[in-house]
């Protein structure tokens, strides 16, 4: 290998980087807006479920009761029915996602045996609100039965036993005010610097194929290495580049944590650049036309890296054969890696595996694709 | 110019297949120092897979190719360093500006900064390319872009230039600027191998092969190409020379009749007897102003008479 090539080339492709509108665009215009479109457009919270109530006994208590579903946060009492037929209809017409009901003989079984039941109807079509609502429903009703339990006891001359009195209070680390932002964000950046990675280098190689300049350059002495280093060089400044960028706006604008160590980072984040420009190269090599080119590095990096690699759906969460197939899913190792620096200050030491993982991947990548370039037309 | 020097770029049986088609069939020439060699054929006839060949971005099927000695085919990185190819489509970056072109390929050869910097400059100027160092490469005319072409394949004083018709589209003026470049190289004892669909560049080459389906069926130089076409070849001046053409093509003793512009090339077998004879039958057709007279052979000519097919 030469240097003096190797900096030509380098050069070159700068060069062009700079001149290209599109690629511009796509280097930096485009990390922008993603990380606002995915930042502000996905988070797995709800807030404001609209619920229905139909309360049959409709006395002071219930009263209190549904009086607290609409001063949490999380509900918005959308109607107060009064049927059952009622029930059915509101959730048909997707008025709401739950239907809460209180039946006619809920003070006087409460007040008789020490408990009584609610019904709640989900509209489980969207399974992931509906579980989440079940979730924060359950929460209010805690509290509202803590608040009976004393009562009762009060009412009947006992002294509310220790045992009863159980103090539910749900530990949660890392993540202490339950904001899921703070856990997709460190993904977004993932799934920002996949997408925009093979994308600047899907086209690098094709390219010089469809404007002709791919003939010229084969003929002369420059090495294939030469050539592959030439293009991943000024890509990976790029992809550094942005990679900063999202990170940046992660901690400063969107305000998710930041624990971790830069170094960590840095590491972590050099490796994955250099898989994903590593894939487009191979696949800008493999396929002459630009556009199919682009087409096919957006499947091969977007629907992993959302889908697979734990960033929108827990792994741990999957079927154990897909659970297997996202340890080849190079996205999953990165995405572990930066929640574990933003949420946890996990230290290289600490993410050794994920970190692994990624060296393999990139090592694997590096070697197809130092080896996928021939300089010849057949 | 030694004759009894090796020759530089040495073709043995050279052949290449594309799946069913059969694009080269077993070649044979060879070009010495100073020689500007001429690959004239139709379209399809293989020159341009000669020509990448050549350059070692094409593998060869069968046959030997060597440059310098080197083996072109085994270890093509090897020869690169020596050679240089402008290929038919422009090669060069057009988002880059004509500096950067000429600096990039100076660099891929490695050419010392003071020899890059002295050479542009006077590559430049023969090109007439002084003082569009910083236009783009993309808004350069079409003779201007080839030339560039030629600035950045000539940066690094190669030994051999190969030429996939360097010079189609190009403007008069930008051919007359290339071909005096081209003389310079040859006086230089650099081989030179192009490919043209232009008969009279075939006439300026040193010598040429005449290109037919995959093989060359004739190499030598344009004198001895011209001596060797049987026949003898008369012209026909008439003010419709289609008309000229239909009334003489058949007629006896006519070996060949070949429209061209304002003139139609006929070849008969013996002159003196056939001329009064295509007089007679351009009467008898109604081309009353018709004129005949002996005419020297041109490339085109001698390929159509060799080949029975047109060159271009």
């Amino acid at each position: 290998m030469s240097p003096r090539r190797l900096f030509a080339m380098v050069y070159k492709e700068a060069l062009q980087i700079l001149r290209d509108p599109r690629s511009l665009a796509i280097a930096l215009v485009m990390p922008l807006m993603q990380m606002g479109l995915l930042g502000y457009g996905v988070s797995l919270d709800i807030k404001h479920v609209p619920i229905c109530v139909y309360d049959q006994e409709n006395s002071q208590l219930t009263r209190a009761i549904v009086s607290r579903f609409d001063a949490a946060d999380w509900f918005s009492t959308v109607r107060t029915l009064h049927d059952q037929a009622g029930v059915r209809r509101a959730i048909d017409a997707g008025e709401c996602i739950a239907a809460v009901v209180i039946p006619v003989d809920f003070s006087r079984t409460l007040a008789a045996t020490g408990g009584a039941t609610i019904q709640a109807v989900f509209d489980a079509t969207d399974v992931n609100t509906s579980n989440i609502a079940q979730g924060y429903l359950q929460g209010v009703i805690a509290e509202v039965n803590a608040g009976i339990e004393a009562r009762w006891f009060a009412a009947h001359g006992g002294q509310p036993s220790g045992i009863g009195q159980i103090d539910l209070q749900p530990g949660t680390w890392f993540n202490e005010t339950l904001d899921s932002r703070n856990f997709i964000i460190p993904g977004v950046v993932a799934v920002i610097l996949a997408l925009i990675g093979a994308q600047l280098t899907s086209l690098t190689i094709s390219r010089e194929w469809e404007r002709g300049t791919m003939e010229q350059l084969i003929s002369t002495p420059v090495t294939a290495l030469e050539v592959m280093l030439g293009k991943l060089i000024p890509y990976f400044a790029v992809g550094m580049i942005d990679a900063a960028v999202c990170l940046a706006l992660a901690v400063f604008w969107f305000d998710v944590p930041f624990r971790g160590n830069l170094l960590t980072l840095f590491v972590a984040t050099a490796l994955f650049s250099l898989v994903v420009l590593g894939i487009g190269y191979l696949i800008s090599v493999r396929i002459r036309s630009q556009l199919a080119a682009s087409q096919i590095a957006l499947l091969v990096t977007l629907l992993p890296t959302t889908l697979l690699s734990g960033y929108t759906f827990p792994i741990d969460q999957m079927p154990r054969v897909i659970q297997a197939i996202t340890l080849v899913v190079y996205p999953r190792y990165y995405v572990t890696i930066l929640r574990g620096i933003f949420l946890k200050a996990s230290t290289l030491l600490d993410l050794w595996q994920p970190l692994l993982g990624m060296i393999v991947f990139a090592i694997l990548i590096v070697w197809l694709a130092s080896r996928a370039f021939h300089k010849r037309l057949d | 110019m030694n004759a009894s020097a090796a020759p530089t770029i040495q073709v043995r049986g050279l052949t290449k297949r594309f799946g069913a088609v059969h694009a080269v069939r077993g070649i044979d020439f060879a070009v010495s120092a100073g020689e500007i060699f001429g690959l004239v054929g139709p379209d399809g006839a293989g020159k341009t897979t000669t020509m990448r060949m050549l350059a070692g971005v094409l593998r060869p099927d069968a046959g030997t190719l060597t440059i310098d000695g080197v083996d072109v085919a085994r270890d093509p990185e090897r020869a690169k360093l020596h050679l240089s190819y402008m290929p038919q489509r422009f090669g060069l970056y057009e988002d880059l500006t004509v500096g950067e072109n000429v600096f990039f390929y100076a660099e891929l050869f490695a050419v010392p900064r003071r020899e890059r910097i002295a050479r542009s400059a006077e590559l430049l100027h023969a090109a007439g390319l002084e003082g569009f160092e910083r236009r783009l490469a993309g808004q350069l005319s079409g003779g201007m872009k080839q030339k560039l072409g030629l600035v950045c394949a000539l940066i690094h004083t190669p030994r051999v230039l190969l030429l996939d018709e360097p010079t189609t589209g190009v403007d008069p003026v930008s051919r007359r600027d290339f071909w005096a470049i081209l003389y310079k190289l040859r006086e230089s004892g650099v081989s030179i191998v192009m490919a043209t669909a232009y008969m009279d560049e075939a006439e300026r080459c040193s010598r040429l092969a005449l290109f037919h389906a995959g093989e060359v069926r004739h190499c030598d130089t344009p004198a001895r190409l011209k001596a060797s076409m049987p026949g003898a070849l008369l012209a026909v001046l008439a003010a419709q020379p289609r008309a000229a053409h239909r009334a003489i093509a058949a007629s006896p003793g006519v070996l060949g009749a070949l429209l061209m512009g304002d003139r139609v090339h006929v070849r008969v077998d013996d002159a003196a007897r056939r001329t009064p004879q295509l007089e007679a039958a351009l009467r008898t057709a109604g081309v009353a102003d018709a004129r005949i007279e002996p005419t020297p052979p041109g490339i085109e000519d001698v390929f159509v008479a060799l080949l029975g097919a047109s060159p271009a």
